[in-house]
């Protein structure tokens, strides 16, 4: 029981079960079958959360290597904006081959700003936090010019099953993002990339010197998160069926480093949590729901979200739990030994 | 800095037949990223002379103190906190908490001189619970100062989503006092103010025990504790005084448009950040000084002159050429400063 109890994830779940409760009673339809496929809250809240995980999976790495990336909004406005105005110049919108190649296109796109963002950092050495935040300020500019300023609307099922079609019961958003967290897993885990993120991320210079690529592995995790974050960006997209290049992806590199942060990853690098870090990001979008299925008013939204974090943060602050649950343990008598010489 | 660390670092000049050649003068380590920025600068300013009509004036100098004058001070707050190896993102919204604030109470009619030290304590408050959240309970200050964003700016749309002019006498007659300096030269109270902020500042970091301890917990805060310095102490100050001169921002703020907004200031704390690490702060602690936060914010409120000049760009233009300019001038500040290391 205290194994449970002490355990980094277990305060996050606590409180993701409760506000999963909240939502199962104020909800009329928490979870039914409709028109066969599963329907309701909790499938509405796995299919939202999607563009958040696959941007917080990336962001994991990076931050795994030491590094941050503030400009994964702007390349999910990029990649969306990319998309819908190749799809707007389609003769028939509902073709699948060319929709395909296009979000093949887009995803390509954005994969390049990742390498930038990469190369700047391993190869120019500059600070991450500076380096993206290059792309952050240009890319939303370089998202308007190619939107030309307009909200780009697109009539395309092919493309909008990205974001609400369904496949096995369960929506197309949802089973995207869980593809990329089994594959990510299965890559960090099952072989020695793992290993070698972590190295980096604990000293660049130690692990050059132990003779691994620390230059090629942090460019690497920039481009995967910029291959995500492009993904994140079309599923976005193709939610709203348009492409608006002001608001897409707006403040979520904020809300990705905070669902880093929940499951348990540190900032400073070297170790990482990517179940962590899928349980934080399904907390935030829970939130979300959440405060709209209480009736809490908009005005308070960011109040109700700052006492969430706070409170997670602190139950996941090993000196927070010291310090105030320490008080009612009793505590072990301790032996006298007498210390050797 | 006492007048031993002006003298350049060179190392076994003992022999002078050995070391003549060399005897050319190079500057501290500590001051060459400074230097770099101070040279761009001006490169930067006589491209603007030679390309534009009226550049040379020196009411363009002079504007750029009272354009920046917010940024400014709430960037020599954020200095501190850097110096520590922190990082402060509320700093933005205590600016529209104390904006909105300070508009609403003139408007219920309390006294100025009462609102002024209220909202100028509020915000010091705010620095402080981070600080002490950061320190007591180990909290990654990018998350506690996260959190604290989200519950200022939910505090300031919680109060009033609409801007609120300010109608009274002492915020108008500030508002509107110039101080002649030169033949049709003329500065404002908000940009003085902002001048005080960075000279004050910038003695107590070289001068004062408090500005010693904040380069040594910067440095290791480990050998720093070790050494006996007040740690914990030291670091709630700086958030403290971070959160005081957002506050004072908001302040010059809400003079300079006389109306408070619960957006304004919106992503202050990555344009502060930008201009610190543009001066040289080191992200990770340590090294640093305010004169080249100060040359920071001069670097990009230029960039935003030039923009101006320009006249005719669109505001994703805008966007893009902020971006081009920033990367220009951190890779030739990287290049520059790896050189002469």
């Amino acid at each position: 029981m205290t194994t449970i109890l002490k355990h980094r994830l277990f305060w996050p779940s606590l409180i993701l079960v409760v506000m999963l409760g909240v939502n199962a009673f104020t909800s009329q339809q928490f979870v039914t079958i409709q028109d066969g496929h599963l329907f309701g809250t909790l499938i509405d809240i796995l299919r939202g959360s999607a563009p958040l995980i696959l941007v917080a999976l990336g962001m994991t790495l990076v931050i795994a290597t030491g590094g941050i990336d503030l400009s994964v909004g702007s390349v999910m406005a990029i990649s969306g904006a990319v998309a819908c105005l190749l799809i707007s110049d389609l003769g028939n919108q509902n073709s699948i081959g060319s929709v395909l190649l296009i979000i093949g296109v887009a995803i390509l796109v954005s994969l390049a700003l990742g390498l930038w963002n990469g190369a700047l950092v391993a190869i120019v050495g500059i600070q991450p936090i500076i380096a993206t935040l290059i792309l952050m300020v240009a890319g939303r500019g370089v998202a308007q010019l190619i939107t030309d300023g307009q909200i780009i609307n697109v009539r395309s099922d092919p493309y909008s099953t990205l974001a609400s079609g369904f496949f096995l019961t369960m929506p197309v958003a949802f089973l995207i993002a869980a593809g990329a967290v089994a594959l990510t897993v299965l890559l960090t885990r099952k072989t020695a990339l793992g290993l070698l993120l972590e190295s980096v991320g604990g000293s660049p210079t130690a692990s050059r010197l132990a003779g691994i690529g620390a230059r090629r592995i942090t460019v690497m995790v920039y481009v995967v998160l910029g291959g995500f974050a492009g993904l994140a960006g079309l599923i976005a997209s193709a939610d709203i069926k348009s492409a608006d290049s002001i608001s897409a992806g707006n403040l979520i590199e904020l809300d990705a480093i905070l669902a880093v942060v929940i499951g348990g990853t540190a900032l400073i690098g070297g170790r990482f949590s990517i179940i962590g870090t899928v349980l934080g990001a399904i907390i935030i979008q829970t939130l979300r729901v959440t405060v709209v299925a209480v009736g809490i008013p908009p005005e308070a939204n960011l109040l109700f979200k700052s006492v969430v974090v706070v409170a997670l943060c602190l139950s996941q602050s090993p000196d927070f739990r010291a310090k105030v649950f320490g008080r009612f343990k009793s505590r072990p008598a301790v032996e006298k030994v007498g210390v050797p010489a | 800095m006492t007048t031993t660390d002006m003298t350049p670092v060179t190392k076994g000049g003992d022999g002078p037949e050995l070391n003549r050649r060399r005897r050319v003068y190079k500057p501290n380590t500590r001051y060459v990223p400074i230097l770099a920025t101070l040279f761009l600068l001006i490169v930067m300013y006589s491209s603007g002379v030679a390309n534009f009509r009226n550049f040379e004036d020196p009411s363009v100098i002079v504007n750029l103190f009272r354009d920046n004058a917010v940024l400014l001070v709430v960037a020599v707050g954020m200095t501190f906190v850097i110096l520590t190896g922190g990082i402060d993102l509320s700093v933005g919204a205590v600016i529209s908490l104390t904006t909105v604030l300070t508009a609403t109470l003139l408007k219920g009619g309390w006294p100025p001189l009462v609102v002024l030290p209220a909202v100028l304590l509020l915000g010091a408050l705010i620095g402080a619970g981070q600080g002490a959240v950061i320190h007591f309970f180990k909290v990654e200050p990018f998350i506690a100062t996260l959190a604290g964003l989200f519950l200022a700016r939910g505090l300031a749309l919680f109060i009033n989503q609409q801007s609120i002019p300010i109608r009274d006498a002492l915020w108008k007659s500030l508002s509107e006092t110039r101080f002649p300096l030169a033949d049709g030269v003329v500065t404002k109270p908000i940009a003085v103010v902002a001048v005080v902020v960075v000279l004050i500042a910038a003695a107590v970091l070289a001068w004062t025990r408090f500005g010693r301890n904040v380069y040594a917990i910067g440095g290791n805060a480990d050998s720093a504790l070790l050494m006996g310095l007040p740690v914990g102490r030291t670091r709630i100050a700086v958030y403290t005084l971070s959160g005081f001169c957002a506050a004072l921002g908001g302040v010059l703020f809400s003079i300079n448009s006389t109306s408070g907004w619960a957006l304004q200031g919106n992503g202050m704390e990555l344009d502060a950040i930008a201009a610190c690490v543009i001066g040289g702060v080191l992200l990770t602690g340590g090294s640093g000084f305010v004169w080249g936060t100060l040359l920071g914010v001069l670097v990009t409120g230029l960039i935003r002159t030039i923009i101006n000049f320009q006249g005719d760009l669109n505001a994703a233009w805008a966007r893009i050429i902020i971006g081009v300019l920033l990367f220009a001038f951190i890779v030739m500040q990287r290049l520059v400063t790896r050189k002469a290391k």
